[in-house]
């Protein structure tokens, strides 16, 4: 098949696309970042995919399916209006596109953050329920919005297979992802008294799961989730880093400061209650099987050493 | 110490799917029990001599509701039934509680709670508890069989009836327990809800001598035989009215037993 994938250049994108490209589809990417040393076979089209020139790459090669994985949750380093466009904006244009250039199937990547963290919010979300904590936690609505876009195609227009994927975090050599940037630094700061169950995949995993979602093109949406969750200091600990537990007030009053990322007070709760997701569902309909397991995937993620 | 080390041993003895890490699917931690039931050891076999009987009646393995009335001010009965099913039983098992809201909310206790199994009082979890063949503890009278003051300590509150539509539901046996001595260790005399709401809790309650420290009173459980109902969960409010109404009866039965026995040795 062919299969475009739209943020190509990021770092669990770029596995995905040698996965695929293993499993022996052909794949292009897009994406206005290059991928400088990308393998023999692989054309990335460097176009923005919310400008005009975007379209024409879906004109131009006709994908059998189109990978999206051009959302960000990056707090800091955009501003929310631009966050915003980036999300919705470009969730838009991917459906709207695919339609238009005669494309069967959508994988939309999404995130388990989706359900929110909040003290009141059960272990193991199941698909059907709605976000929560979004109160708390306004800045993730832009990508809560972009999960229920695509989810609506699913209706509103059925002559296009959409998979929508609510995938936990990911570790792995790219150390790219919301978890990777978190554990960064030798001193991991934590809320004290807090310490919330997290669920990641190994990267490779991650890429095993998005071929599988193109392959056997479940309809609806699914979480997608790895082997056991692991307490966050456990994680920290693991991989080598060294905890900071610090009480959250001093915490809210620190960020921005000392090295620490400016993120919104909401962002806190991520690391004070877990987001556990039951991806029963996925497995199911795809087959899906984890190869690396949640003790390995930190032995492997310590051995990477700390960034400087 | 000799008595720390039979804590270790029960805890290696648990059924329960550890990782490498020592953690199990829900989070409960196998380091965090160690520590949780080394001082709960010493509360149960030391400063209360808990005494259980029909601990037979508590399945040994498969899915359970241990339902039972709420007795002494703070959570002693909660943590003595969760002990008496480790020390008792034969494979031990871990009880599963459920926490109030405010817990959650707590920073350590939010920790301690859940490493230990102790999560907070959701369907959707006692629902996945039952679901993996665990021990649920179900205290149906809530918040206010809590603050039963001193002279109400032998009576019951109304019952939530949750408790029966899940047990349906899930087809789970509930065994009834009754727990007696905890109205007697805390010896509430009011509840204050001022000092409750300076420490983050719902209300304090205070005894002839101040704070709810508990007294070395004698605590005992006493588990009787399953109840095992017919049906989906999806019944009228009326026919799980009488259901509720037999499990209380039972409890109250227990509870009178137990009086009878306590008086009498």
């Amino acid at each position: 098949m062919k299969v475009l994938i739209v943020g190509i250049a990021g770092g669990t994108a770029r596995a995905c696309a040698l996965t695929l490209r293993e499993r022996g589809h052909e794949v292009v990417g897009l994406d206005r970042r290059p991928w400088r040393d990308a393998p023999k076979g692989i054309r990335n089209h460097e176009v923005d995919l919310r400008k005009r020139a975007a379209e024409d790459v879906f004109r131009k090669e006709r994908p059998d399916v189109v990978v999206h994985m051009a959302t960000v949750t990056s707090l800091t380093t955009l501003r929310a209006e631009e966050r915003e466009k980036v999300n919705l904006g470009g969730t838009r244009a991917v459906f709207e596109h695919s339609r238009a250039h005669g494309v069967k199937h959508v994988v939309f990547v999404g995130r388990h953050t989706y359900y929110g963290a909040g003290p009141d919010s059960p272990m193991y979300h199941v698909e059907d329920e709605p976000p929560m904590a979004l109160g708390s936690f306004p800045e993730l609505g832009d990508l809560v919005a972009a999960d229920l876009y695509a989810a609506n195609q699913l209706w509103r227009h059925p002559e296009l297979n959409v998979s929508i994927l609510r995938f936990c975090y990911t570790l792995g050599p790219s150390r790219t992802g919301t978890l990777a940037t978190f554990l960064r630094g030798k001193r991991v700061p934590l809320v004290f008294g807090y310490d919330p169950l997290f669920q990641y995949l190994y990267e490779q995993d991650f890429a095993t799961a998005v071929s599988l979602a193109v392959e056997k093109k479940p309809r609806g949406v699914y979480n997608v989730a790895g082997p056991k969750p692991v307490p966050l200091s456990v994680i920290v600990s693991e991989t080598g880093r060294t905890r900071v537990p610090v009480p959250e007030p001093l915490l809210e009053a620190m960020l921005g400061r000392f090295g620490l990322p400016s993120l919104p007070k909401g962002a806190l709760g991520h690391i004070k209650y877990p987001v556990v997701v039951d991806a029963t569902a996925f497995v199911k309909a795809t087959g899906f099987e984890w190869e690396v397991d949640e003790v390995e995937t930190l032995q492997r993620y310590r051995a990477l050493g700390v960034e400087r | 110490m000799a008595r720390d080390d039979s804590i270790g041993s029960l805890i290696d003895r648990l059924e329960l799917p550890f990782n490498a890490l020592g953690v199990d699917q829900f989070g409960v931690s196998k380091f965090h029990l160690r520590v949780f039931f080394g001082a709960l050891g010493f509360l149960y076999r030391s400063y209360f001599r808990v005494k259980v009987h029909g601990i037979e009646h508590v399945p040994k393995r498969g899915r359970g509701m241990l339902v039972g009335n709420h007795s002494g001010g703070v959570a002693i009965d909660g943590a003595m039934v969760i002990a008496s099913l480790l020390m008792e039983m034969n494979p031990p098992r871990l009880g599963h509680a459920m926490a109030d809201k405010f817990i959650n909310r707590l920073p350590i206790a939010s920790t301690w709670s859940n490493r230990t199994g102790q999560f907070t009082g959701l369907p959707e979890h006692a629902e996945r508890l039952l679901d993996d063949d665990r021990l649920l503890i179900v205290f149906p009278e809530g918040h206010l069989g809590t603050a039963k003051l001193y002279a109400e300590r032998y009576s019951l509150v109304d019952f939530g009836t949750g408790f029966v539509r899940l047990a349906l539901k899930m087809k789970t046996p509930i065994i009834p327990f009754a727990f007696l001595g905890g109205g007697s260790a805390i010896p509430s005399i009011h509840n204050s809800e001022l000092l409750g709401r300076l420490s983050g809790v719902p209300y304090v309650p205070l005894t002839p001598y101040g704070a709810p420290i508990p007294l070395p009173v004698q605590l005992e459980v006493h588990y009787g035989a399953p109840m095992v109902f017919e049906g989906t969960g999806n019944e009228e409010d009326s026919v799980i009215a009488a259901y509720v109404e037999r499990v209380k009866h039972r409890i109250g039965q227990l509870i009178e037993d137990g009086r009878k026995q306590r008086g009498a040795s």
